[in-house]
């Protein structure tokens, strides 16, 4: 069901949008695609955003789901342990310092992102490499708000810094935009997620025990600090990534994971490839919106999510306790 | 706040207000007004601006001497270089403000706070927003009419007008090409492009110079592009401006665009680059920049 409906969106947003294109001229193979606005807006212009927005809403979704079994907390998200804000302090270094560096098709911002989110990870993972077996989880999730309440603080001292016009930038690069103009930076993207879905892949047993508490998962045989580490580097790589493609888009990584599970239950073989298809299709949904409502000016995508989103999930909760 | 002489007419009228009857009072506090609001006209000697456009527009009037500090953003004329800065538009530095004893301060008109807080310390103050090009003559008019340099600021605005109208003569008989300005996108990739939407001085500026405005029908001050809207709208010229200092990013920056080669500026090699910060300071250098627009959309009629 949840592959269907992803299927329709990516099939479908491409085709909608504020301009109309007609799709025989998308495809026509008799006009040059210099020449072509149509077959420019269909590739150039929508599909990248339609795959980055896939791409973003199923990484944080993932990581997501596996960040609340492994820290054992329902409000657990993404930007829990400073990875997310790791990768928005880089893009506002890369902004306000303007930055130019540019690797095999990388611009700056994306690129001091990805490197901003690898050194909260690095923070992070080092934090539960050092911690000794029977730490409880709220160890790392002091830990992560305190590297995020650090980050955040330099994010604020680098504004200060920085122009006017800068400033500006910084705060519509936090608001989040999937108009990524481009393929390369969706293949740069890819890599890490990949990685971290074929581990994610690997995860459902493990976390499903995980979640119930680390006595009963090490009574099982599982290796309860090496699977933490793994899922917690795959998780992390993940939400790198889609941050630093999108920025840092709210609310997916937190409610997609609650809203499948109040549709599907709490087994993670379930749980987690239903989010990462569910995650992925609301981005896309949510980009739609953003990128036609007001159109032709356009919302930041962050905000959609969050306006969609948080009525959506609460519509789910009141129907369950009635 | 105690550290501040309050000027010679606040004491009089304090004096007055101090009388039990009401009538006098009420006359005491008209007085007051009126005094006040007279003396400052024709004394604002020390004057603090921080906002790039209204320092430029007192230099040019004649009154730079009288500016006792600048705000952070302000860099032209280098005279300003000497001035202490106190802060700008987001972080107004209200102590180093008043220590400089200003008997003016000219603030962005949405800094509700710096004002309160002026009112507070009874110094006048003169709000300012950015409009459209005829707002700024307008400014330079009252603001020389505020410090007492009205014959001057008139001279000043009645030049600019007078500049602004030539190029429009000008650039009145050629064609009007549908131009893109854009002042801002992410390096290196065509990511959250900022251009001028269908209001405000950029959009006054463009159109003066002989260009329809490819976003003139949005009535907002910029618009953030996406690939699509580029492509909806067809530019047949976009100019990109550059103002950062040391920003020296050049053409080979405009090969961004190639990525649309649907758009007609694209394909007719009508993308150019303008450096600059006289494009988005809103003060007496506007009729300099929209000639260098001009000059660029219509070099058929500078020669």
């Amino acid at each position: 069901m949840f592959g269907a409906l992803t299927a329709v969106c990516c099939l479908l947003a491409p085709i909608v949008g504020s301009t109309p294109i007609s799709l025989s001229r998308v495809f026509s193979r008799t006009i040059p695609f210099a020449d072509n606005v149509d077959a420019q807006v269909f590739f150039v212009a929508r599909l990248p955003r339609v795959i980055a927005a896939a791409l973003v809403g199923s990484g944080l979704a993932v990581a997501g789901v596996v960040f609340q079994a492994l820290l054992r907390n329902p409000l657990a998200s993404p930007d829990t342990l400073g990875v997310s804000a790791g990768a928005t302090l880089g893009a506002m270094i890369a902004i306000t310092f303007h930055v130019d560096v540019t690797l095999m098709g990388i611009t700056s911002v994306p690129l001091a992102s990805f490197v901003g989110s690898a050194g909260a990870l690095g923070i992070v993972y080092l934090l539960a490499a050092a911690r000794r077996r029977g730490t409880s989880s709220t160890v790392l999730l002091l830990a992560g708000v305190a590297l995020s309440a650090f980050l955040g603080a330099l994010l604020r001292l680098i504004q200060m810094v920085g122009d006017f016009t800068d400033t500006l930038r910084n705060v519509r690069w936090m608001m989040g935009s999937l108009d990524v103009a481009s393929y390369a930076p969706i293949v740069a993207a890819l890599v890490p997620m990949a990685f971290a879905f074929v581990v994610a892949g690997a995860l459902p047993r493990v976390l499903d025990l995980v979640s119930l508490g680390a006595e009963a998962a090490e009574s099982r045989g599982v290796d309860v600090r090496r699977a933490e580490r793994i899922a917690l580097l795959s998780a992390s790589l993940s939400t790198g990534a889609a941050v630093s493609l999108g920025g840092p888009i709210p609310f997916v990584g937190i409610v997609v994971p609650h809203i499948v599970r109040l549709l599907v239950g709490a087994d993670h073989r379930l749980v987690l490839p239903a989010s990462a298809l569910f995650g992925a299709s609301f981005v896309i949904v949510c980009d739609l919106v953003a990128r036609t409502a007001l159109g032709p000016v356009e919302l930041p995508v962050g905000t959609v999510t969050a306006i969609i989103g948080g009525p959506f999930f609460l519509w789910l909760l009141f129907r369950r306790l009635a | 706040m105690a550290a501040v002489p309050a000027p010679r007419v606040t004491r009089f009228a304090g004096r007055r207000t101090q009388r039990p009857r009401r009538f006098f009072a009420v006359f005491a506090a008209f007085a007051f007004f009126f005094l006040s609001a007279g003396a400052a006209h024709a004394q604002a000697r020390r004057i603090v601006s921080i906002i790039p456009a209204t320092t430029e527009m007192l230099f040019a009037m004649g009154a730079g001497d009288r500016l006792v500090a600048v705000g952070s953003y302000d860099r032209f004329p280098p005279e300003v270089e000497k001035l202490p800065r106190v802060g700008a538009l987001l972080d107004p530095a209200v102590e180093r403000i008043l220590a400089m004893r200003p008997d003016l301060v000219i603030l962005y008109g949405t800094q509700t706070e710096l004002r309160t807080q002026l009112e507070r310390a009874q110094i006048p103050h003169y709000p300012y927003v950015h409009r459209g090009l005829a707002d700024i003559t307008e400014t330079i008019r009252s603001l020389g009419a505020r410090i007492g340099v009205a014959p001057q600021a008139a001279a000043l605005a009645d030049r600019i007008e007078r500049q602004l109208a030539e190029i429009r003569s000008r650039v009145a008989r050629s064609p009007k090409p549908k131009t893109l300005l854009v002042f801002g996108r992410e390096r290196g990739s065509l990511r959250n492009i900022d251009a001028s939407g269908g209001v405000g001085f950029l959009h006054d500026m463009l159109e003066t110079a002989g260009a329809s405005d490819a976003l003139g029908d949005v009535k907002q001050q910029s618009v953030t592009m996406t690939t699509e809207l580029v492509l909806a709208r067809a530019p047949e010229v976009i100019i990109e401006l550059r103002y950062a200092r040391g920003d020296d990013t050049d053409a080979a920056d405009l090969r961004q665009w190639n990525a649309l080669p649907a758009v007609p500026a694209v394909k007719n090699k009508r993308v150019f680059m303008l450096h600059g910060e006289e494009f988005v300071v809103p003060g007496p250098r506007v009729a300099a920049a929209t000639e260098r627009l001009a000059r660029l959309l219509h070099p058929e009629v500078f020669r």
